[in-house]
C-alpha cells in the first residue's frame, strides 16, 4: 500500500539513533529555575509573585486577562529571588520569574485522581486546560484552550494527534508515545469530547514502527480513533502537510487555519499534558525534551522542569563533546540558535541540540542556477528561489504576489540548495519588512 | 559540586558563550553544491568523450582538452580583468568547454576550438553576469558562432578512424543527416541503426555514441541532479512527428528511429537542454520546453536549410524559458487556481 504523505519535502538524515529508545529520565531537581513570562504566541503574562515570596510547585506565578494566553506555574518550590529581564530562547531578553529551590519540591495542590474527565462538560474541561497552563508542545506553543474553541461556524470533523516528529535528531515524542501510550489515547478521547467530534487520528511516521504498534494496540476496539502510518519525509509533521496526508484537504493560505478545513491538530505531548491536567489537576510544569547531537556526550530523553537552564541540562548529559558548533532549541531544520547556554527550557522546547563544528552548514552563498531543486522540495508549492531574490532586492510587492506569506519557513529549500542561498533568512526578512510597512500605512490612516 | 563538574560547566560556558555560531534555521544542508553537480556532469560526459576518442583517435582528445583549457582560461582571464572573484574551480567553465568540444567535428583546426570556447564563456556567460545569469546555453552560443563564422570547417566530417588503427588516412564523409538532406532516402539506405547506436558513423566528436550518452545521463538521473522530463519529452516529440511524416510517405521521409539516433539529438536532449540555468524549473515547464526543442529540431531537419537543428532548437527554447517559467508556476498549497 502506498503510504500517505504530501507533495514535495526532503529526506534529511535522521540521526535519531543517538537518543532513540532511551527511557525518559528525570534529572535531579534544578537548584534554580528561570521561568519567562512569555512562553507562547499571544499576550505575555504578568507576574503574580514578588521578589522574596515563597512559592510551591504548581502555584500560578503569572497570568493574563487576555483570551489568547495561558497561566504560568512555579515548576519547583522555593523562593522568588527576582522578577527581571532574562535571556530567552528566542534571542531576546524577556521578563522572567527566578525561583531558588528549597529542595522540598512541595506541591501547591497535590495532583490527585478526580472526576472521570469524560463525565465533565466541554466548558469545564477547557477551563481545566487553561488553568493548567497548557499550550501546544510541538513548538509553536499556542494556548490549547484557544485552539479547542473554534468559532461556531467552523464545522470540525477531525482531530489529529501529531506523533510525526519529522525533525531530525528529536525523539521525545517517540519515547513518550512508547511510555505513555494509554494516557495519550485518553488525551485524544478528552479532546474528542471537548470538540464533540466523532473521528480522531494519530499520525506517526513509519520510521517509528514500535510506536505505531503500541498505538494500534492501545486503540484496538476504539472505532472512532485511527492510527495512520505516514511516509518518512520532512516536513510531514507540519500542520498543513499532516492534514493533507491524512485527510487529503489543503488548508487555505493565511489567514486560513486548519479549522477552515474541519481539522484541529494537537501534538501527542499536548494530549498527554491534557490528560494529566483534567484527570489529576496537574499543571504544566514539566515536559519531555530530547538532549542530543554529536556535541553532547550522552544524548538522553529527559523529563524537565520548565525554567531549567540549558547549561545545567547539558552538564547532566555529560557535557560538551568535541567543539560545539551550534546550540539549538528544537531540531536542526527549524530550531533556534542560542548564543548562551544560560537560557531556560520553556513550554515549547522539544529538544536541545548541540551540533558539532563539522556538522555546520558552511560555504558561501552563490548565485541561483535555476536548478529548480527548491521548487521540487517546497511543501507549500512555492518558488523559493524567486521569493529569495525578491526579498534580497526589496521587491516586496512581487514577493507578496508570489505568496510569501504561504511560506512555513520549514527550510527544505535551503537544505537542498546547491548554491547555498539563505532563502529562509531572506523570506523572514521580507515578511517582517512587509508587515512593518503595512503597520506604518495603517498608522498614517 | 565535584571538581570535575565545575570543569565541565566552565567548559560549557567557554564553548557556548564565545564560539558558537548563531544563525537562522535550517542548520543543516545536504552535500549537493554547484561544483559537485558540475563535476558529476563532467563524469557523466566521460563515456561519450571516451567513445569520441575511440572512434576519432587522439585528435578528438586534443579538441576536448583545448575546449576545456580554452573555457577555463577565458573565464579566469575575464574575471581577472573585471576584478571579479575567480570561480573556475566550480567546474562550470570546464563543463562548457567540454560540451562545446563534443559538438565539434574531429577535423576542426585547433585555434577554432579556442575561439569557440572563449566566445562560449565571454559572450555566452560572463557578459550576462556569470553563472546563473546567462539566458542561453554557453556551449551552444560558442558552437553557433563558430558555425556561422567558419561554415566549411564546421561541417567537414570524416568516417571513424578508430584509436590505434593502422590506417592513418581519414576518409571524408558526410554525416547521415547531411546525406539525407542532400541525397534523400536513397543515400542512407545502408546506414545500420546499430552503428548509429554505438557511434560508428561520421559526426561530431561527442554526439555519435548514443549508448554512451545515455549511460552518462543515466548516472545524472541516478544522482538526482536532473529529471527525465526534458530529454524524454524532446525525444518522444521527435519520434512522433517524424513518425507521422514517415507514415504519410515512407518513400520520402526517413523512419523515426533514424531521426532519434542520428545527429546531435541525444547529446542535445540529455546534456544541453538539461542545463539547469537555461531550462525551466517545474516539471510541467520542462515538458513544454522539451517538446518545443523536439518540434523545432524536426522541423529544421525536414524542411530547413540545415541538415541538423538541435543547437538552434535549444537556443530558441532557451529564449522562451522565462516565459515558460512564468506560465507554469506551481499552484501554491491551499490556493484555489
Amino acid at each position: 500500500m502506498k503510504l500517505k504523505t504530501f507533495l514535495g519535502g526532503i529526506h534529511p538524515p535522521s540521526h535519531k539513533n543517538l537518543s532513540a529508545g532511551k527511557k525518559i529520565e528525570e534529572p535531579p531537581l534544578p537548584k534554580t529555575v528561570c521561568i519567562p513570562l512569555a512562553q507562547h504566541i499571544g499576550a505575555p503574562c504578568e507576574a503574580r509573585v514578588e521578589k522574596g515570596q515563597k512559592v510551591k510547585k504548581g502555584e500560578v506565578i503569572a497570568d493574563s486577562q487576555a483570551f489568547v494566553s495561558a497561566p504560568i506555574h512555579a515548576s519547583i518550590s522555593g523562593t522568588v529571588t527576582a522578577v527581571q529581564d532574562y535571556p530567552h530562547p528566542s534571542g531576546k531578553k524577556i521578563k522572567a520569574v527566578i525561583i531558588e529551590s528549597d529542595e522540598k519540591d512541595e506541591w501547591f495542590r497535590e495532583p490527585k485522581n478526580g472526576q472521570d474527565p469524560l463525565q465533565l462538560s466541554s466548558e469545564e474541561l477547557k477551563k481545566k486546560i487553561r488553568e493548567a497552563g497548557i499550550v501546544g508542545l510541538g513548538g509553536a506553543a499556542f494556548p490549547t484552550h484557544v485552539k479547542l474553541s473554534p468559532p461556531k461556524e467552523k464545522n470540525i470533523d477531525a482531530i489529529i494527534l501529531n506523533g510525526v516528529e519529522c525533525e531530525p535528531y528529536l525523539t521525545a515524542d517517540h519515547q513518550l508515545m512508547l511510555e505513555k501510550t494509554e494516557a495519550i489515547v485518553k488525551g485524544l478521547q478528552i479532546i474528542l469530547r471537548i470538540m464533540g467530534v466523532q473521528k480522531g487520528y494519530i499520525g506517526i511516521e513509519v520510521n517509528k514502527p514500535d510506536a505505531l504498534k503500541a498505538m494500534k494496540k492501545a486503540t484496538k476496539g476504539l472505532s472512532n480513533i485511527e492510527v495512520v502510518g505516514l511516509k518518512v519525509k520532512y516536513p510531514q509533521g507540519a500542520e498543513k502537510q499532516l492534514i493533507k496526508a491524512i485527510l487529503g484537504r489543503e488548508v487555505p493560505p493565511p489567514p486560513g487555519l486548519p479549522m477552515d478545513v474541519g481539522a484541529v491538530i494537537q501534538n501527542v505531548g499536548t494530549a498527554y499534558a491534557i490528560y494529566e491536567a483534567v484527570t489529576f489537576g496537574k499543571p504544566l510544569i514539566e515536559r519531555i525534551v530530547t538532549v542530543t547531537g554529536r556535541g553532547i556526550k550522552e544524548p538522553k530523553n529527559l523529563r524537565l522542569r520548565i525554567g531549567t537552564l540549558f547549561s545545567e541540562i547539558i552538564n547532566y548529559c555529560g557535557g560538551i563533546q568535541g567543539e560545539a558548533g551550534k546550540v539549538l532549541m528544537g531540531g536542526p531544520m527549524m530550531g533556534l540558535a542560542q548564543y548562551t547556554a544560560q537560557v531556560p527550557i520553556i513550554k515549547g522546547t522539544s529538544g536541545i541540540l548541540v551540533l558539532s563544528k563539522e556538522e555546520l552548514a558552511s560555504g558561501e552563498s552563490k548565485h541561483c542556477i535555476n536548478c529548480g531543486m527548491c521548487v521540487r522540495a517546497c511543501p507549500m508549492h512555492l518558488i523559493p528561489s524567486s521569493l529569495g531574490t525578491y526579498c534580497e532586492k526589496d521587491l516586496f510587492e512581487e514577493a507578496e504576489a508570489a505568496h510569501i506569506f504561504n511560506c512555513i519557513e520549514c527550510g527544505s529549500c535551503v537544505f537542498v540548495c546547491p548554491a547555498n542561498r539563505h532563502l529562509v533568512q531572506m523570506v523572514k526578512y521580507g515578511k517582517s519588512a512587509i508587515l512593518a510597512a503595512k503597520k506604518q500605512q495603517q498608522q498614517k490612516k | 559540586m565535584s571538581q570535575e563538574n565545575v570543569a565541565i560547566r566552565e567548559n560549557i560556558q567557554d564553548l557556548l558563550d564565545s564560539r558558537v555560531v548563531v544563525s537562522v534555521s535550517p542548520h543543516i544542508r545536504n552535500e549537493v553544491t554547484i561544483s559537485a553537480i558540475m563535476y558529476c556532469v563532467l563524469l557523466a560526459l566521460l563515456p561519450a568523450s571516451l567513445a569520441g576518442v575511440y572512434f576519432f583517435g587522439f585528435p578528438a582528445l586534443k579538441i576536448m582538452l583545448l575546449g576545456i583549457i580554452g573555457a577555463v582560461a577565458a573565464e579566469a582571464i575575464i574575471q581577472t580583468l573585471l576584478g571579479q572573484k575567480i570561480s573556475v574551480r566550480d567546474g562550470s567553465a570546464a563543463v562548457t568547454g567540454l560540451l562545446l568540444a563534443l559538438t565539434l567535428p574531429p577535423t576542426i583546426p585547433w585555434y577554432m576550438v579556442l575561439v569557440g570556447s572563449a566566445i562560449a564563456i565571454i559572450l555566452g556567460k560572463s557578459i550576462y553576469g556569470g553563472l546563473g545569469n546567462n539566458p542561453f546555453n554557453p556551449a551552444l552560443i560558442g558552437r553557433v558562432v563558430l558555425l556561422i563564422s567558419w561554415p566549411v570547417q564546421l561541417t567537414r566530417w570524416q568516417n571513424p578512424t578508430y584509436l590505434f588503427s593502422k590506417s592513418i588516412d581519414a576518409v571524408t564523409a558526410a554525416t547521415p543527416l547531411a546525406i539525407l538532406k542532400n541525397e534523400g532516402l536513397a543515400g542512407i539506405a545502408d546506414v545500420r541503426l546499430l552503428d548509429l547506436l554505438l557511434g560508428n558513423r561520421s559526426g561530431c566528436i561527442g554526439e555519435i555514441a548514443v549508448l554512451a550518452i545515455l549511460l552518462g545521463f543515466g548516472f545524472l538521473l541516478w544522482k538526482g541532479y536532473v529529471t527525465w522530463h526534458i530529454p524524454v519529452s524532446c525525444i518522444v516529440t521527435v519520434f512522433l512527428v517524424s513518425g507521422i511524416f514517415w507514415l504519410i510517405n515512407p518513400n520520402q521521409y526517413a523512419n523515426p528511429l533514424f531521426h532519434l539516433l542520428s545527429g546531435g539529438l541525444m547529446l542535445g536532449a540529455c546534456f544541453m537542454a538539461t542545463d539547469m540555468v537555461t531550462s525551466p524549473m517545474t516539471s510541467k515547464g520542462m515538458i513544454i520546453f522539451g517538446m518545443g526543442i523536439g518540434l523545432i529540431t524536426i522541423i529544421i531537419r525536414l524542411f530547413g536549410g540545415y541538415p541538423e537543428g538541435v543547437s538552434f532548437a535549444i537556443l530558441l527554447m532557451n529564449a522562451g524559458c522565462p516565459l515558460i517559467d512564468k506560465y507554469t508556476k506551481p499552484k501554491a498549497f491551499g490556493r484555489v487556481p
